[in-house]
């Protein structure tokens, strides 16, 4: 029988299915970090039970750590206790741990894939709803509650109920300064934040074969965005060269038999879909947000839409948002001020991202209005970025490089937008206080996150590019 | 977990549309390393202002609104994966929340802690916040083991939808983690046939 590539990954990890009952399904790798696994770890306590697969755990500390000074013992009380709560617990339980000062130390979602340890086929869980990111290899990953990580830490499984199945095709080819993050921010736009509930999506076509690894990572990331529980795409040529050769990949004749099964997964060109939806590149433009959910995007040069436009359910709602972020309707956010902008998190804090911002600013200085923070995604990140002199671009255009975290992402530590400030973000979620109380949050790509920050405004990046 | 059979009671209305889970429980309050006490700091910036001081026009600060049911809009609970909402939601003294569509993980989070989520009709939803808009005291009998919600002044009911087994846990206040540990055998057989 002909089967999508979640079908067949989903298949081949049934422990157990039954009429009446959600599916056992096996989970080969438990990512944790410090904030959704200490209730977690006391409940195994409570009952007694050791983590029943540990060297399928690994761990690390990201959401609740400065970005400054990382050696220094963590100033505030109550983080400080947290991420040492993790180190403890993980002593405990055998845990590998890639805790604050180890090179492999970093955010969840960007460790997993540069370490090798996310690979195709494989059904990954993390106690984080972005992660759905390791789906770029052609895995099952899918971010879970505190409950179902001790569920996993007790049984290495989950009792799921097999998802729903959505394909979606972009085809044909990007114009020049529109990337993964514009992709995925109009699909999201598109569909609404609530479009894929209940999905997990396969994202297909030639415009998404033609990314590259972290491309893929950013499109696959945002998944929830849309209400997805995962994302996912097929592995090819591009996949197994990123691998090659990882900490943990496979070598050898491990390589070799990964590498044949790695080979078949793909969906059956007669699988079916429950939905099918295809979109143009050549439709899509720089993106930028302009309300207080992700759905709430629209290409750069166009109006925000008007109150009076939306159902009517929705208008007070709507309205809301616009209120929050102190626009109004039909109006273009082009020119607008900015005063911060944040480069990091698990959707584009990848090497490739600092390069292309660096390539962006280089012998061009921030504006004066503005406050920049990059963040990178890891240590090795962090690392790969002085090996090859981004650090000195960035210091010459005012932008500063801090150390590895989820930071002003969610705003857990001290890297906080101040009240009513406008922060141009490359991260996924422009929620009310998402980045600080009051903060006022527009995601965009890395490109457009470079332009507001050398303008002090919102910039249709293209413009720059032409000058180039 | 806590068992879930039945409960007639007033609802507490808060008719906004994709309430994330940043909303429900800030960030920065994910510092504890314990599952009590998050209800202080439910909707905490809806809740209160910067200086600390409640905002009055808060359904959760109004006297008039109480009860152990929160009715929410569409899309309820969108966002993080922080299972830290559904214990604020539940530490408040909410047992069930109703809405016309759950985010997935918020619901399964919901599931596993007693909390029941249930989804009801757009049709319905919106009787639901018309009788409490006319009646703040207008109550709803909520009966897990017929799957119906019912408004009680109007006497309107709806059934609802959910999973069997989930169903069965709740009743029963069992969890997933006992279920599996039954099931430990097949897992290391599975295992080993890889």
């Amino acid at each position: 029988m002909s089967k999508t590539l979640v079908e067949k990954i989903w298949d081949a990890h049934v422990v157990k299915s039954e009429e009446g009952f959600p599916d056992i399904l096996y989970i080969d790798t438990h990512l944790i970090h410090e904030v959704t696994s200490p209730q977690a770890f006391d409940g195994l306590r409570k009952r007694g039970l050791p983590v029943f697969r540990p060297k399928q755990t690994v761990a690390t500390a990201d959401h609740n750590v400065p970005t400054l000074n990382q050696l220094l013992p963590i100033k505030e009380e109550l983080s400080r206790y947290q991420v040492d709560m993790l180190t403890k617990n993980c002593a405990e339980f055998g845990i590998e741990l890639y805790g604050l000062g180890h090179p492999f130390q970093g955010i969840v979602h960007v460790i997993g894939p540069e370490l090798g340890i996310t690979l195709p086929g494989k059904t990954m869980v993390c106690g984080d709803s972005h992660t759905s990111t390791h789906g770029a290899f052609g895995a099952i990953a899918f971010g879970i509650g505190t409950s179902q990580v001790e569920q996993v830490f007790a049984t290495q499984c989950l009792l799921q109920s097999k998802p729903k199945t959505m394909k979606i095709e972009v085809n044909g080819e990007l114009e020049k300064g529109v990337g993964a993050k514009d992709i995925i921010l109009y699909i999201i736009a598109q569909i609404s934040a609530a479009g894929g509930t209940g999905y997990f999506i396969e994202y297909a076509g030639s415009a998404i074969e033609s990314l590259s690894m972290e491309a893929r990572m950013t499109i696959c990331n945002m998944s929830i965005e849309m209400g997805a529980r995962g994302g996912l795409i097929a592995p090819d040529q591009t996949t197994f060269d990123y691998i090659k050769g990882r900490e943990f990949a496979p070598a050898g004749e491990e390589w070799d038999k990964a590498l044949a099964y790695w080979k078949t997964l793909y969906s059956d060109a007669d699988a079916k879909f429950d939905s099918v939806l295809t979109f143009d590149a050549a439709d899509i433009a720089p993106m930028i947000t302009y309300g207080t959910n992700p759905g709430m995007g629209m290409g750069i040069q166009e109006h925000i839409p008007a109150t009076t436009a939306q159902p009517e359910t929705e208008k007070v709602s709507y309205k809301k948002a616009l209120d929050y972020m102190g626009f109004d309707d039909d109006s273009s956010l082009i020119g607008k001020p900015v005063d911060y902008v944040f480069i990091g998190s698990c959707t584009n804090s990848r090497i490739e991202d600092l390069r292309e911002v660096a390539n962006f600013v280089k012998d061009k200085r921030k504006a004066d209005n503005v406050t920049v923070w990059i963040v990178p995604g890891s240590k090795q990140v962090e690392q790969q970025a002085k090996n090859e002199g981004l650090d000195k671009i960035f210091e010459a255009a005012g932008f500063q490089l801090r150390e590895p975290g989820c930071s002003a992402c969610l705003g857990m530590n001290e890297d906080k937008i101040p009240a009513g400030k406008y922060c141009v973000s490359t991260s996924n979620r422009n929620f009310e206080g998402r980045q600080g109380q009051n903060a006022r949050t527009l995601l965009a790509s890395p490109l457009t996150a470079a332009a507001a920050a050398v303008t002090g405004k919102i910039t249709d990046v293209r413009e720059m590019l032409e000058k180039v | 977990m806590k068992k879930f059979t039945k409960l007639t009671s007033a609802v507490v209305p808060l008719n906004i549309e994709n309430i994330d889970t940043d909303q429900i429980i800030p960030a920065r309050f994910l510092k504890a390393t314990t599952r009590e006490g998050f209800g202080e700091n439910l909707f905490r910036d809806w809740r209160y202002n910067g200086d600390n001081t409640p905002k009055p026009e808060f359904v959760l600060n109004n006297p008039t609104y109480s009860g152990q049911v929160l009715v929410a809009g569409k899309n309820f609970g969108c966002g993080s994966s922080r299972e830290h909402a559904a214990w604020a939601i539940q530490d408040a003294g909410f047992d069930a929340v109703i809405s016309s569509f759950f985010a997935d993980i918020f619901k399964g989070n919901a599931l596993n802690n007693g909390l029941l989520p249930i989804q009801v009709s757009d049709t319905f939803l919106a009787q639901i916040f018309k009788a409490v808009d006319s009646n703040p005291k207008s109550a709803l009998e909520v009966d897990l083991e017929n799957q119906t919600v019912t408004i009680v002044e109007t006497g309107a009911k709806e059934s609802f939808e959910i999973n069997p087994y989930k169903k069965s846990c709740l009743i029963n206040g069992y969890d997933d983690i006992d279920f599996i540990l039954n099931q430990k055998q097949l897992i290391e057989e599975f295992e080993q046939a890889r």
